[in-house]
């Protein structure tokens, strides 16, 4: 199969899981609540606001035809009505986007940065007092229930230690006296950029303990996924074969060893990515972080429930394209997946 | 890998059961870390079984407030303090275990089991249906599993079994796609061709000659994922939509203690939270263990 041939089908079977995607929204929201006006609109409408829906909703049509209508106005954008905020759904998420995205960058970028030296280290000591170590803290950090370790982590920063905030993305004297002015609406550039220091330092605090907490799960995994495929390397010929010409220790694990299991930990990014912004969920109610998380916490409580299939639709849109993308930067570095079938192995 | 030094207490010998060595089950159990975790899951058990035994205040394990004595901090009457209602916060743990296992287990045998006959009838029959089933399992794969369970609960109504239905259709389609895979490396072997050739129908090939040959990698990761499963139930406690009030919950008594943290009655959350992470951590690392034990490779034999 040729390059172009490859992401051609790869491109088409993202397309497909769209479809399906929506499909599969499609029937929850539509077909399996006795009244889809009713959820909609929530426990107290009126009749007549009902009838409203049901008419814009197109809600007595046959389903294909509701099918075809849901496809094509969510795919210009129309998410539907939050009836909590009173506002399109997708306006609300253009605000709350940004601080979500803010916070799984960060420590998607933190549980690469440490997991992935940490698990080279394990597998070059393999069986050694680091790497068992390494296992039963991995293990419990993909364990530990997020909402609750960040709890812990509250009660000893901020309540025993004093030494971080509860919560929030700065603190409300900040807000009021040094206002961040928004460009990209991530904090700490836009603090950054314009100079602005005192918030920028503040906005900082606020960040570090959800930052760490999200990137707990996803770090421990990156640690395990980057032993297992430095084990592998490291049993083959060449790196027996670099050893014995007298290569060291730190270029044979760091320069070789790692360049040929880099591929594999590639994915580790895909999946981090998505535990990420999954977690998030859980860990913005703990620390009131306003982004997609509260958001839709918020709809939970108050049965806003379109804006659950709002998020979810957009957070399993960013998780697909997220992995077509890693998808084609391995197929680019490896020559050997171009040989395969395309979509699943 | 801890194996070779440590395991010196034959854990299963004492049942006068001894497994062979250089098996599997033998690793396994000379692996402590292993062995303490499947010790540490068997108390979870008996605590679930005899809950209303091993507490003076069953009732409010179950539920019935005590308003007089509302958040209460640990002492010898309460180990663990007293809840917002009064209720003996150790009773609830212990009522808990039972919501946690319970779901755990049927959201692993249901997902595990479904999961399984469709991977193994796309296996089997491969062409449309291999087609079919697999497309709709890459569909389901796409969504990250917590959301979706949270959106279809919340179109149900708040219960266990709902939140165990909403956990369950994101859980199968990992089972699928793995039984799928072992069903196509065992579809052409001798002894099932043979079966074809005297006329055994294809469904008694797959339930007495595919299925027993393909069960331990599914059970393996069938174990691996109940630690997973748990977390999911009490996540979706946590939000608010799992079981309702007052039944106890872990998840969702961690969330009720959520914001006494903030004056300083760290027990309500912290208690039952503990639980919850003992438990999972439990099974996953029993689940590593068993991985080790399975897989020669890991062992370090290679």
């Amino acid at each position: 199969m040729s390059r172009g041939e490859y992401l051609l089908r790869r491109l088409g079977f993202g397309l497909f899981v769209l479809l399906g995607v929506l499909l599969v929204t499609f029937v929850v929201s539509r077909v399996v609540p006795g009244d889809p006006a009713r959820l909609y609109l929530g426990p107290r409408a009126s009749p007549e606001a009902l009838a409203q829906v049901r008419e814009r909703l197109g809600l007595d049509d046959p389903l294909p035809k509701q099918f075809v209508k849901y496809v094509a106005s969510t795919l210009q954008g129309d998410l539907g009505y939050s009836f909590r905020t009173k506002r399109p759904i997708i306006e609300d998420l253009k605000v709350r986007l940004p601080a979500t995205m803010e916070l799984v960058i960060l420590s998607t970028g933190l549980a690469l940065l440490v997991g992935v030296p940490v698990g080279v280290l394990g597998a070059s000591r393999r069986g050694k007092g680091f790497d068992q170590v390494s296992r039963i803290l991995t293990i419990a950090g993909v364990s530990i229930p997020a909402f609750w370790w960040a709890l812990l982590l509250q009660l000893v920063f901020f309540l025993w230690l004093g030494l971080l905030p509860l919560g929030g993305r700065v603190s409300q004297d900040i807000q009021l006296h040094h206002p961040i002015q928004m460009i990209t609406g991530f904090y700490l550039i836009d603090a950054a950029v314009t100079g602005n220091w005192i918030a920028w330092r503040d906005a900082a605090l606020h960040i570090l303990l959800p930052a760490c907490v999200l990137a707990t799960y996803p770090l421990s995994l990156a640690v395990r996924m980057t032993r297992a495929s430095m084990v592998e390397v490291l049993s083959e010929v060449y790196v027996t074969a670099a050893r014995a010409q007298g290569l060291s220790e730190r270029e044979i694990l760091f320069r070789l060893a790692l360049k040929n299991a880099i591929v594999p930990t590639l994915t580790i990014m895909g999946l981090v990515f998505a535990y990420s912004i999954t977690g998030a969920v859980l860990v913005e109610i703990v620390f009131t972080w306003p982004g997609m998380g509260s958001y839709m916490t918020d709809a939970i409580l108050n049965k806003d429930i379109y804006v659950l299939f709002a998020v979810t639709l957009v957070v399993t849109v960013i998780y697909i394209f997220v992995n077509l993308l890693v998808d084609l930067v391995q197929a680019a570095l490896d020559p050997r997946i171009r040989i395969g079938r395309g979509g699943e192995a | 890998m801890v194996s070779t030094r440590l395991g010196r207490r034959r854990f299963a010998g004492v049942l006068g059961w001894r497994p062979e060595p250089g098996s599997s089950l033998w690793y396994l159990q000379r692996d402590r870390i292993a062995m303490i975790s499947l010790g540490v899951l068997i108390l979870m058990v008996l605590l679930a079984i005899f809950a209303p035994w091993l507490t003076p205040y069953p009732d409010q394990g179950r539920g019935t407030p005590n308003v007089a004595e509302k958040l209460k901090p640990p002492s010898l009457a309460h180990p663990f303090g007293t809840d917002p209602l009064g209720r003996d916060v150790w009773a609830r743990v212990l009522f808990g275990a039972r919501t946690a296992l319970i779901a755990g287990i049927t959201i692993q045998v249901v997902s595990t089991i479904g999961g399984t006959v469709l991977g193994a009838i796309a296996g089997y029959f491969g062409g449309w249906l291999d087609e079919a089933i697999m497309r709709v399992t890459d569909i389901f794969l796409a969504f990250p599993p917590l959301l979706l369970a949270m959106t279809v609960a919340s179109v149900l109504e708040p219960s266990l079994g709902n939140s165990i239905l909403a956990i369950t259709l994101v859980w199968w389609p990992w089972y699928a796609r793995l039984a799928r895979g072992q069903v196509i490396s065992v579809r052409e072997r001798d002894y099932v061709k043979a079966a074809r050739g005297i006329g055994v129908n294809d469904a008694t090939i797959i339930v007495r000659h595919i299925l027993p040959n393909i069960m331990s990698p599914v059970l393996v990761q069938a174990t691996l994922d109940l630690g997973a499963a748990i977390l999911t139930v009490s996540a979706l406690s946590f939000v608010g939509l799992g079981v309702p009030p007052p039944t106890a919950d872990w998840g969702a008594m961690v969330n009720e203690g959520r914001i006494y943290i903030q004056n300083g009655r760290w027990w309500v959350a912290t208690f039952p939270g503990l639980a919850l992470f003992v438990t999972i951590m439990a099974f996953n690392l029993l689940g590593d263990g068993i991985q080790l034990a399975t897989s020669p490779k890991a062992r370090g034999v290679s």
